[in-house]
């Protein structure tokens, strides 16, 4: 009998009166975005920001809680952008979207500092069970970034897999890590392929093996299960061959943009035990209902009956921080209610 | 051409670098005062107080791009909040839920389209007229694209953003038609999001072809992007049916630069070269700098000399500062050109190598 679970992805958006009382705080130039310190005045702010998502999902009914991140100004770049051995430049575009971060740029040896640590610490004093971490994957993390000072690509997203690794080591206990991936899919690993090779400097110099052995590096510090989460499509093949290699304990599949390619590949080559399965669309205000988002699960599983789940992970397809305030928590509340809903056939 | 209209009379130099801006500006402290007391209901600031406030702010802001120098002006949109929530509101089948993150502590008021869209009443026609009644300079209206329009609003109603688009170019283009009759002769379509999502370059154009379809050839159309890989667009946009493409250079440092040398860049460039995010006002060297690279791409004959993006994210103070040494620059460069201290013909024979 598969268990279903209903979580996020995190990176929520801020609520509407923080939104103004940040901005007024901070400034709304590049300069103003958030750094390694903060003053008491905002730090207090972004508290009673995080105590507030907790309560949201705990209104909500959600099985698993996660601290919200409303502190990522930079979204998934926000671990390299606010790091001590990174220059902050101009603002990129992130991803396909209408939304930029400032371009992390890693000028000296990555350590970890325990800014998203610190985070977890305040969230575990509120949340009694289902504490669920969140950390851009290595390979998305090194992707957003540009390095300046390992000069190997390789090289450079092991680094960054041993520096979130030294993060997610440093956190209090959680039951579930997810690693948002995104750049597995939109800019996946060509080192050795054929195919797509010349398009960007870092991807084609990483080999799949390369991103099994970052995610292994960080799966391997923390007591916890493990989730990779790639979205905005599927994984080519090899991709999704070298991520099932690595020791995680589920894998995720983003069934709102690219439904038929993800479960081809759980078709093809089989996948983890447990998996995340991206539901609800992170990114349109159209609020699905519980019973739709069962119908997916259902889906899902009739088209991969070899497949036996013990957990799915019932999940947004992307990050949250996309939506309008009352249409994030209406989202919430649907992954609960799906997950809960009495099933009557 | 449709350039030379744009020329001042009393213009010195022989070289003619048309000088202009993207559009938004700085609102004045104010304006936004004028909005917060027309927006509480406690407070007796009415309707008629509200676009009072907005005229002053439009005359005086149309004003101070003259007294920077520009060639060709805009009122620095005082009237509208925000580039797509403005013309949502204006768009029957749309509506709103709250504020959105772009970037940082930047927000806008995305809007979900929940049914089918229809033109209702009018979006920037009074706002040209008011606009050029006021200027001594030609006015320049910047209007948001449908692909932008339908691919930064939540598409709840049609099946894809590609059908929400087209049936939004025909909105816009019942619009452009009303600009063109009330006397508008430089549009600038915004279609920020072609960056977003290059791979639907194919689909702009289909918009634009739409929209253009019957805008007579004395009318400048420009279409301005910005931030995104243009190598991923360019030189397909070439095909689209407008006169000049205003792209942003100057944030990334002109890294994009060499993207647009080869095939011939073939249309007129407006190239951005002060940077609409950095508080610093670059001096009138750097700017020069910054105008000899975009010679690269285009003769002077075809380049307009502008900033990367709107300005209004910046102190008004600053935001004056850059179009003021925008036009030094551009005036500056136009005398070495005169003296042939720039060789005017450099972009043919990068072109050519």
């Amino acid at each position: 009998m598969t268990r279903i679970v209903s979580t996020t992805t995190g990176l929520y958006p801020l609520p509407d009166t923080a939104k103004d009382e940040l901005s007024d705080l901070k400034g709304n130039q590049k300069e103003d975005l958030i750094g390694p310190d903060l003053d008491d005045e905002t730090e207090a702010v972004y508290d009673g920001v995080r105590a507030d998502l907790i309560e949201t999902q705990a209104d909500a009914g959600l099985d698993q809680v996660v601290e919200g991140q409303a502190r990522w100004d930079d979204m998934l770049a926000h671990p390299l952008a606010v790091h001590e051995a990174v220059e902050t430049r101009g603002i990129v575009r992130y991803y396909d979207n209408n939304n930029f971060y400032r371009e992390p740029v890693v000028t000296d040896e990555l350590t970890a500092d325990g800014d998203v640590a610190a985070e977890l610490e305040d969230a575990a004093t509120q949340v009694d069970e289902g504490l669920q971490a969140v950390l851009p994957g290595p390979y998305s993390l090194a992707d957003l970034g540009t390095d300046e000072h390992y000069g190997d690509s390789a090289e450079y997203l092991a680094a960054v897999a041993e520096f979130l690794a030294g993060e997610a080591g440093a956190f209090p206990d959680v039951e579930t890590l997810f690693l948002l991936d995104p750049s597995l899919v939109e800019n996946p690993p060509r080192a050795g392929y054929d195919e797509g090779e010349g398009e960007d400097a870092f991807s084609d110099a990483i080999e799949g093996e390369a991103v099994t052995d970052a995610i292994d590096t960080l799966a391997g510090a923390v007591d916890a299960e493990v989730v990779v989460y790639p979205y905005w499509g599927a994984l080519d093949e090899k991709t999704h061959a070298h991520v099932l290699d690595a020791d995680v304990d589920a894998l995720g599949y983003d069934l709102v943009s690219e439904p038929d390619d993800n479960v081809y590949n759980v078709q093809e080559y089989g996948t983890t035990d447990d998996v995340a399965l991206g539901l609800v669309d992170g990114q349109n205000t159209l609020v699905e209902s519980p019973e739709t988002v069962r119908e997916r699960i259902d889906w899902f599983g009739e088209s991969t009956p070899s497949e036996e789940y013990g957990t799915v992970y019932a999940v947004p397809n992307t990050e949250l921080f996309y939506l309008p305030e009352n249409k994030f928590e209406a989202k919430l509340e649907t992954l609960a209610n799906a997950a809960h809903l009495e099933v009557t056939a | 051409m449709t350039r030379d209209q744009f020329r001042p009379p009393e213009h010195d130099n022989e070289h003619f670098l048309l000088t202009t801006v993207v559009g938004s500006y700085p609102k004045p402290k104010w304006l936004h005062r004028a909005r917060d007391m027309w927006n509480d209901d406690e407070n007796s600031f009415d309707d008629d107080d509200f676009e009072e406030a907005k005229d002053d702010a439009s005359r005086l802001i149309t004003k101070e791009h003259e007294r920077a120098g520009l060639d060709v002006v805009v009122d620095g949109e005082m009237r509208r909040n925000e580039m797509v929530e403005y013309f949502a509101h204006r768009i029957d089948g749309c509506e709103f839920n709250g504020p959105v993150k772009v970037w940082g502590h930047n927000y806008f008021d995305k809007p979900s389209v929940v049914d089918e869209v229809e033109y209702d009443e009018e979006w920037l026609i009074s706002e040209y007229e008011f606009t050029a009644a006021v200027a001594d300079r030609p006015v320049k209206v910047p209007i948001t694209g449908p692909y932008t329009l339908a691919n930064w609003s939540f598409n709840e109603a049609y099946e894809t953003d590609e059908e929400l688009a087209y049936e939004l170019a025909e909105l816009v283009n019942e619009e452009i038609e009303g600009l063109v009759e009330a006397g508008a002769r430089y549009i600038q379509i915004d279609e920020p999001a072609l960056a977003t999502t290059p791979d639907d370059h194919a689909i702009v154009g289909e918009c634009l072809e739409r929209i253009t379809a019957d805008v007579p050839d004395d009318v400048r159309l420009c279409l301005h992007v910005c931030y995104g890989d243009y190598s991923r667009i360019y030189p397909e946009i070439l095909d689209f049916p407008v006169d000049e493409f205003d792209i942003e250079l100057c944030n990334k440092d002109y890294e994009q630069l060499d993207v647009f040398l080869d095939p011939e860049f073939t249309k007129d460039l407006a190239v951005g070269v002060v940077d609409a995010h950095v508080g610093e006002v670059e001096s009138v060297e750097e700017i020069e700098s910054n105008i000899r690279k975009a010679l690269e791409i285009v003769p002077p004959e075809q380049l307009t000399i502008s900033p990367d993006c709107g300005l209004k994210l910046l102190p008004r103070e600053v935001a004056y500062g850059k179009m003021e040494n925008l036009v030094q620059a551009a005036r500056n460069v136009e005398a070495d050109l005169d003296a042939g201290e720039i060789s005017a013909g450099q972009s043919q024979a990068v072109a050519d190598d």
